[in-house]
């Protein structure tokens, strides 16, 4: 090994990310469960199928325009039972504080959390709160772990093996404003004000959609490494090739022009309220209205279809032009969750 | 002006192509100079558009491709002091020099801040009086006035512990160099943003005495397939002129506030280009008045040896004479993640735009 350290873009969520987990924690802890390699493990307790999974936060600012740390970290990991296709239940809340932080900054974190676990009816169940000196964390790190249920007989959505050639890509909206709300923030743009956090819950939305519908093969929420990412992980392990048209990728004027300026591709940038959905091309039209009545999904939007070409992303760019889509190599905004 | 209205029409971006396609019937090879032509080129797939008789080659126009390794290894020892804060562009922190580099420095404990400009370097030179804050300097007539501007301000806030290393380079001499070697270019497309400081006569003798066309071109890609439509039509007719594709803001005199202020911070200086060795009077140096603030001199440490890394050909790649498919590491053992060269490292570097765009599969 080269590397003999972490380097901050380990915790990319590219290609240096699935090598650590590969290298370091797959081949240790190696069970089928864990080889399923969704956003949330599906697995068998007590005769029933259920959904777990976990996620950890470690936004910087702790505020920021649309959101916190805390609807962060209750969204993102309802958002990743969401997508597996089971009903979010309960959640777990771990606090890692650092010493002299203050308690009106804590309690305005914690009200969030119980409104947005509220409005996505879940509840949080248990958790762990750790004090550490301070300068030996950067203020607050949260993790959040989640159980679904699978009682609502809907088939597991996690796993791309059922992606056929000729399938729909849907996404519920606007692409990157997470990450540009984040940059915004952080370097004090005054002139991105109209740039919010795209941060919600997408269960209600998600189940609005599976209630109606069993043609959605395949959920994930397009997070770190924006929709980019994700269709390059559906190409590479379902083996089929994707083609989006990058005319009809919704994107804000805003967020286009932070994007000019600051040299990023809106593919590629974190959204935390985005749900990237494969479905068959005849239910295409259904899906995109039941995304379109509810506030989740007003700008849902086709951004491509599933082809033959194993493996393979490619776009049709705006101006005529064709190019590969590959994943994302470093990590441009580190700490965006 | 809209930006995506006006320049990324498809329209008129396919009826820039079909022109190039019916006018150019020599085979043309044109050189693009700026990494940021090289990635516009990629990123809109505007190969994919162009006729066979048109071959586009990428240049030395990446400044974080060209510079030396030395300089990369004199950042690393600077970082590993540990009075020491380095300022950089965030391109800066994975280039490889000869054993290490600015991330693997960070991750060990050294203080490395990506910062957007000189200014903001001072601010926290300001902000940590007992620190020294080194500025690394890089890029080419667009990037230097911004170091040069800083170097100022530093003097009238009396920031003392504020220091440039410096690898500024300038244009003009690495594009005769090149054809002076043999690489064969029958045109430029010339970097809009170093024009825009420099204005256009910078490229006269090049038209001139080396009768290639030069086409001063914006970086959205209808200013890109207008600028290789106005090459194909000058080639086409033997002609080699310098012409303004990019009139919006590209002046002929340039900026003259920006040239002065350069001038009275740098002079002109024999310089290192990764690949191509020293080139007369390419690079910049900071005039003796100025000369406390250069971290080379002020900043004692000790340099390692210089280490290149083998089978690397950024060099070759920097001439335009191969290609990222003609390295054997390509898409290898070198990749965004682990980069052996310099050309993988920068997002405006060749290997990179051709990895993150192109078809590396084939």
């Amino acid at each position: 090994m080269e590397n003999k350290v972490i380097l901050l873009n380990h915790g990319s969520g590219g290609r240096l990310t699935h090598q650590l987990i590969d290298s370091v924690f797959a081949s240790r802890f190696s069970n089928p469960v864990l080889e399923q390699r969704s956003d949330s493990a599906v697995m068998n307790i007590g005769g029933e199928r259920a959904a777990f999974t976990t996620d950890s936060f470690v936004v910087n600012p702790l505020f920021f325009p649309g959101g916190d740390i805390g609807k962060l970290s209750v969204c993102g990991t309802v958002n990743d039972l969401a997508v597996s296709g089971a009903t979010p239940l309960a959640l777990s809340a771990s606090f890692i504080i650092e010493e002299g932080f203050p308690f009106s900054d804590l309690e305005r974190i914690a009200d969030s959390m119980a409104k947005t676990a509220l409005e996505a009816g879940v509840s949080i169940v248990t958790g762990d709160t750790k004090v550490v000196n301070r300068g030996k964390a950067d203020r607050l790190f949260i993790t959040t772990a989640g159980i679904g249920s699978f009682r609502n007989g809907r088939a597991c959505t996690g796993s791309c093996e059922g992606v056929k050639p000729g399938d729909v890509v849907i996404v519920n909206g606007f692409l990157g404003d997470h990450g540009m709300a984040i940059l915004a923030a952080r370097e004090g743009m005054t002139f991105s004000a109209d740039v919010k956090s795209d941060c919600a819950a997408l269960n209600r939305i998600i189940a609005d959609v599976l209630d109606k519908t069993d043609a959605v093969a395949f959920m994930r929420d397009a997070t770190r490494g924006g929709l980019g990412t994700v269709l390059c992980e559906l190409a590479e392990d379902g083996g089929v090739g994707i083609e989006i048209d990058e005319k009809a990728l919704p994107v804000r004027k805003a967020v286009r022009g932070m994007c000019d300026m600051f040299g990023f591709d809106p593919l590629f940038i974190a959204n935390e309220g985005k749900v990237v959905m494969v479905v068959r091309e005849e239910a295409a039209p259904l899906v995109l209205d039941i995304m379109r009545k509810n506030p989740q999904g007003k700008d849902a939007a086709i951004v491509g279809r599933v082809t033959d070409e194993a493996s393979k992303v490619k776009m049709k760019t705006v101006v005529g032009g064709t190019r590969i889509i590959s994943m994302p190599a470093g990590d441009q905004l580190p700490r965006i969750c | 002006m809209n930006i995506r209205e006006d320049f990324r029409n498809y329209r008129d971006c396919c009826a820039l192509a079909e022109r190039i396609r019916a006018e150019s019937k020599t085979p043309v090879t044109i050189m693009e100079v700026c990494g940021g032509h090289t990635m516009t080129l990629q990123r809109y797939g505007i190969p994919s558009m162009l006729p066979e008789t048109v071959r586009l080659i990428s240049g030395p126009g990446c400044p974080v491709c060209v510079s030396d390794i030395r300089f990369i290894d004199r950042a690393v020892a600077l970082a590993r002091k540990p009075e020491v804060i380095i300022a950089t562009y965030g391109d800066l922190i994975r280039v490889p020099g000869s054993s290490s580099s600015l991330e693997k420095e960070r991750a060990a404990g050294a203080d490395v801040k990506v910062v957007w400009s000189a200014l903001e370097a001072i601010a926290i030179a300001l902000a940590n009086p007992d620190k020294k804050v080194v500025f690394l300097g890089i890029g080419f007539e667009t990037t230097t006035p911004g170091t040069a501007i800083g170097i100022i301000e530093a003097e009238k806030v009396s920031a003392g512990n504020f220091f440039v290393l410096s690898s500024h380079k300038v244009m003009p001499p690495v594009m005769t160099a090149l054809i002076d070697e043999g690489v064969k270019i029958d045109a430029y497309l010339c970097p809009g943003h170093v024009s825009v400081i420099t204005g256009s006569s910078i490229y006269e003798p090049i038209a001139e005495k080396y009768r290639k066309p030069c086409v001063i071109s914006g970086f959205e890609p209808s200013d890109i397939l207008q600028s290789i439509w106005m090459i194909v039509k000058q080639f086409e007719e033997k002609a080699a002129r310098v012409e303004i594709q990019y009139k919006r803001v590209v002046r002929p005199e340039g900026n003259l506030r920006a040239q002065a202020i350069t001038g009275e911070v740098f002079e002109p200086v024999d310089d290192y280009w990764r690949g191509l060795g020293v080139i007369p009077l390419s690079g910049l140096k900071l005039r003796e008045k100025y000369r406390r603030f250069d971290a080379a001199e002020a900043i004692e440490v000790e340099v390692e040896k210089t280490k290149e890394s083998k089978g690397c050909i950024c060099g070759s790649i920097l001439k335009g004479v191969a290609g990222p498919y003609d390295c054997k590491l390509f898409a290898k053992t070198c990749t965004p993640d682990s980069p052996v060269g310099a050309c993988m490292v920068s997002s405006e570097g060749t290997c990179s735009a051709y990895f993150q765009y192109g078809d590396y599969g084939k």
